[in-house]
């Protein structure tokens, strides 16, 4: 291990534009799984989904990935809201069958990691953008824009997903789900109809996360394993139905496993996530900013 | 428990005895048949036999957590893959007899199950479950970075030569796998059937009132989880023995993840022969399709047929057979 | 009073910023009949959470048969005879309606019932009206059968004191009779009640004394006839 200030500060940044990231990841599993309390565990296989659409969208049809994720994220909303109504009407609603629930979505996972090897095969794949190649350097700091782009986006996102949640009804609505189911009908909302969106949202948010996720790295249909333990870490973290929670968490866990990468190797960067994850369940299950 | 009915005759309902003779005398018997016919049929049979019995022991280790007590256990390749690793281990420092790394597997993968849900087991059970997600990429990054068994390169392992009585090790192991999965089934039975299988049904059902009942709610979940690693892991500790090659990827198993959870669901939960059932069915169903189709396509219908039980008929098979049988009577 | 069974201190819960309880005291004789009364959202049920060991207090010191059980999990306070049941009657629904109260008799007694198990089992259904029903599924049962077993699973843990969490909201007159009647039948064997109720017929009824919590604190406990004189809790149930 070879310490230097070099080292540290880039450590430091690029775990930032890492953290940036994951909120993109995260963000859906602190609307599923905090606010509407559904352990979609699936969510990073959508993600992985999400990559492997932006690949095909660059190389197949020439489109730019930016611009085809929001098409994607379009249909993965609406998608996402039939997925939810599926979910209401097997599970939910009979209310008893945690356990049920949790090997659906399980099984999810499942089909379609299993899809993507059968139609992509194993191999890594990954998407050139020529004018993400350019690296600027501030002092000593070197900062991708390879990196920083999908920061920027991840973070972006987050902050207008915050934006819909507190200026407008729905998006009230879905927090008052977040607090209690009773409470939304209170403010005159459709507790079902409203979950159908913010899940919609969160399916939307996944796909997003996968054309950044490409833009980082290369990817292969499994590689959604390792983003399960980072994105509930995350959302515990940040105190389950926190938004800025999540963005101060996932920043939180890309600068450790940056300098868990740098300073012991990136092999061991995907247990920081659960070490993490561990840490906090046993010690601070309320999160961060929780009291 | 058994299928419940209104009637107006009310005797008071005794648990059969915990010890199941029959099971003892079935187990006792494919043994035998092993025994005598073991040194004559093809070695594929033998294999076969193994798998599907290892999938027995896997899917009943499971289900003493998951069906029982109600909480999902994810990391089934993560413990199965602690197993293998510790037979690799301790093969790496002396010879050491099967037996003996089958009893360090289940001590080791026991103690990690504990340890997990010790942090954990306080909140709610999603949390137990996600952990044990984390906890298989965590294992296998252990596993990936320690190159004394091999690392990310693998480790060969030699087969020993057959030991006496056995016509080939093959043969032995699978006798080996035959008792392990009996033990499990007779645990299980023994758990079902007594206060502690009574207690985890309560916390399965209700967890407060359970604890209102005087339930010790904790320590029961406990025992149940070390019980659950430890008989994944014995599973997994014959295995580097039957492939002879084991690297990362092929200890902590895809097919292994998915088969755990979905052998005891499709099965049914709520019995022990729900997760042998259904350890039979499946694992004989893929053996014979993996001649036919690709392996991973194997994977995406027992997938398929997972989110189709527990959507549907989230009894299982023996639920369904019991709701049919009930209609006829 | 002789010396009481139970005693809660200074009881204070929070949740987050919000004060539930706000420094509760109570004291419980032995073979006692309370009724504890307050509007919603008063910190009863917090109250009997932080008693039997469902939540745990900030500040504050619950005493049972002179030992301080404030850090001890719920399942050892109702092996101890602290035992409750619950407003929404919440059964083992995979279970009997036997088994339900088997679970209790197998884990809540420090030693086995003298005549067995499932001979007591047997007995407790029939002295709360369920014994021909005891291989029923609770699914199957009816709203006041429900919580006849909710009683009856308390029952079985042997309880030195019963706090019985609104047994009887939604019930018929005629059947908050059958409970009442049951409760005081419970209480004639020496067990000491106490009774969160909204029906006050009910609570006049069966309490000797009657405690009143409104927002978190306690503002009258006494004689039931001068508690209910009380302005503050005239105020408290006619203001709101």
């Amino acid at each position: 291990m070879n310490f230097s200030w070099d080292l540290l500060l880039n450590a430091v940044t690029s775990g930032i534009m890492l953290g940036g990231f994951y909120a993109a990841v995260a963000v859906g599993i602190t609307i599923a799984f905090g606010m509407l309390d559904i352990v979609n565990i699936a969510h990073p296989a959508f993600m992985v989904l999400g990559a492997f659409l932006a690949f095909l969208s660059i190389n197949t049809l020439g489109i730019d990935p930016f611009l085809s994720a929001l098409g994607f994220a379009a249909i993965a909303f609406v998608f996402g809201r039939y997925f939810y109504r599926a979910y209401y009407h097997f599970f939910e609603r009979r209310g008893d069958d945690s356990l049920q629930g949790l090997a659906f979505f399980f099984g999810i996972m499942f089909i379609v990691e299993i899809s993507l090897v059968l139609i992509f095969g194993v191999d890594y794949r990954l998407i050139d953008l020529p004018y993400l190649a350019t690296t600027y350097e501030i002092g000593i700091v070197q900062i991708p824009l390879r990196l920083a782009a999908p920061c920027l986006a991840g973070v972006a996102m987050l902050v207008a997903i915050q934006f819909y949640l507190s200026r407008t009804f729905t998006g009230r609505a879905i927090l008052a789900v977040a607090q209690d189911l009773e409470a939304v009908r209170f403010v005159g909302a459709d507790p079902i109809r409203t979950k159908e969106i913010a899940f919609g949202i969160a399916m939307a948010s996944a796909i997003v996360a996968g054309v950044l996720l490409i833009i980082i790295q290369s990817v292969e249909p499994s590689i959604g394993r390792e983003f399960i333990g980072r994105a509930f870490a995350i959302c515990v973290l940040g105190g389950m139905t926190s938004l800025p929670g999540t963005l101060l968490a996932a920043m939180i866990l890309g600068i450790a496993e940056t300098m868990t990468s740098t300073f012991f190797g990136p092999s061991w960067s995907p247990a920081v996530a659960f070490g993490l994850l561990l840490l906090t369940l046993a010690f601070k299950p309320s999160g961060l900013l929780g009291r | 428990m058994t299928a419940l009915s209104p009637s107006l005759s009310p005797p008071a309902r005794r648990l059969p005895k915990p010890f199941s003779w029959p099971v003892l005398v079935a187990g006792l018997a494919i043994v035998a048949v092993e025994m005598t016919l073991g040194a004559q049929v093809s070695e594929y049979y033998l294999l076969l036999a193994y798998i599907i019995l290892q999938y027995v022991v896997l899917s009943t280790g499971w289900n003493i957590l998951g069906g029982y007590a109600g909480y999902v256990n994810f990391g089934t390749a993560g413990f199965f893959a602690v197993g293998c690793y510790t037979t690799i281990a301790l093969e790496k420092l002396a010879a050491v007899p099967l037996p003996l790394a089958i009893l360090a597997a289940g001590v080791v993968a026991g103690l990690i199950g504990l340890g997990t849900g010790y942090l954990t087991l306080r909140l709610r059970g999603v949390f137990f479950s996600i952990a044990t997600l984390a906890l298989a990429v965590v294992l296998q990054t252990l596993i990936v970075n320690w190159s004394f068994v091999g690392g990310s390169r693998g480790a060969y392992v030699m087969r020993p030569d057959a030991i006496a009585p056995f016509a080939s090790y093959v043969q032995y192991l699978l006798v080996v796998m035959t008792v392990l999965a009996m033990v499990a089934v007779l645990a299980a039975i023994a758990i079902e059937r007594s206060w502690i299988g009574m207690g985890l049904a309560a916390i399965r059902d209700d967890e407060l009132a359970a604890e209102a009942s005087g339930v010790p709610g904790l320590r029961l979940k406990l025992l149940a989880t070390t019980l659950c690693g430890a008989f994944m892991g014995m599973a997994g500790a014959p295995f580097p023995y039957f492939i002879t090659y084991v690297d990362p990827p092929s200890a902590f198993s895809l097919a292994i993840a998915v088969n755990a959870i979905a052998m005891p669901l499709i099965g049914g939960t709520a019995t022990w022969w729900g997760p042998v059932l259904g350890a039979v069915l499946l694992g004989f169903t893929q053996q014979v399709l993996t001649v036919t189709i690709s392996s991973a396509a194997n994977l995406l219908i027992v997938g398929i047929l997972l989110v189709v039980f527990v959507t549907v008929a989230p009894t299982g098979v023996v639920g369904i057979t019991r709701a049919w049988r009930g209609r006829r009577a | 009073m002789s010396r009481p069974i139970l005693e809660a201190r200074g009881v204070t819960k929070q949740f987050g910023g919000f004060t539930a309880l706000d420094g509760v005291e109570l004291a419980i004789g032995p073979g006692e009949r309370v009724g504890l009364i307050g509007p919603n959202g008063s910190g009863k049920s917090t109250f009997v959470n932080c008693l039997t060991g469902a939540l745990t207090p900030e500040k504050g010191a619950i005493h049972f048969l002179n030992e301080d059980v404030t850090a001890l999990p719920a399942w050892q306070r109702a092996r101890r005879g602290l035992v409750r049941s619950f407003q929404i009657p919440r059964p083992f629904k995979k279970l009997s309606v036997i088994e339900n109260v088997q679970v209790p008799l197998r884990f809540a007694l420090s030693e086995p019932p003298p005549t067995g198990i499932d001979r007591r089992a047997m007995d407790i259904l029939d002295s709360i009206g369920l014994d021909a029903k005891a291989n029923w599924a609770p699914k199957d049962l009816s709203q006041v059968e429900l919580r006849k077993l909710e009683l009856g699973r308390a029952l079985a843990a042997n309880p030195r004191l019963l706090i019985a969490d609104e047994a009887m909201a939604g019930l018929s007159d005629s059947e908050v009779d059958e409970i009442v009647a049951l409760l005081e039948r419970l209480n004639g064997e020496g067990i000491a009640v106490i009774l969160i109720e909204h029906i006050m017929r009910a609570v006049m009824r069966f309490s000797q004394r009657i405690v009143v919590l409104v927002a978190g604190r306690k503002i009258a406990d006494g004689d039931p006839a001068e508690v209910m004189r009380h302005e503050d809790v005239e105020r408290a149930y006619l203001g709101q």
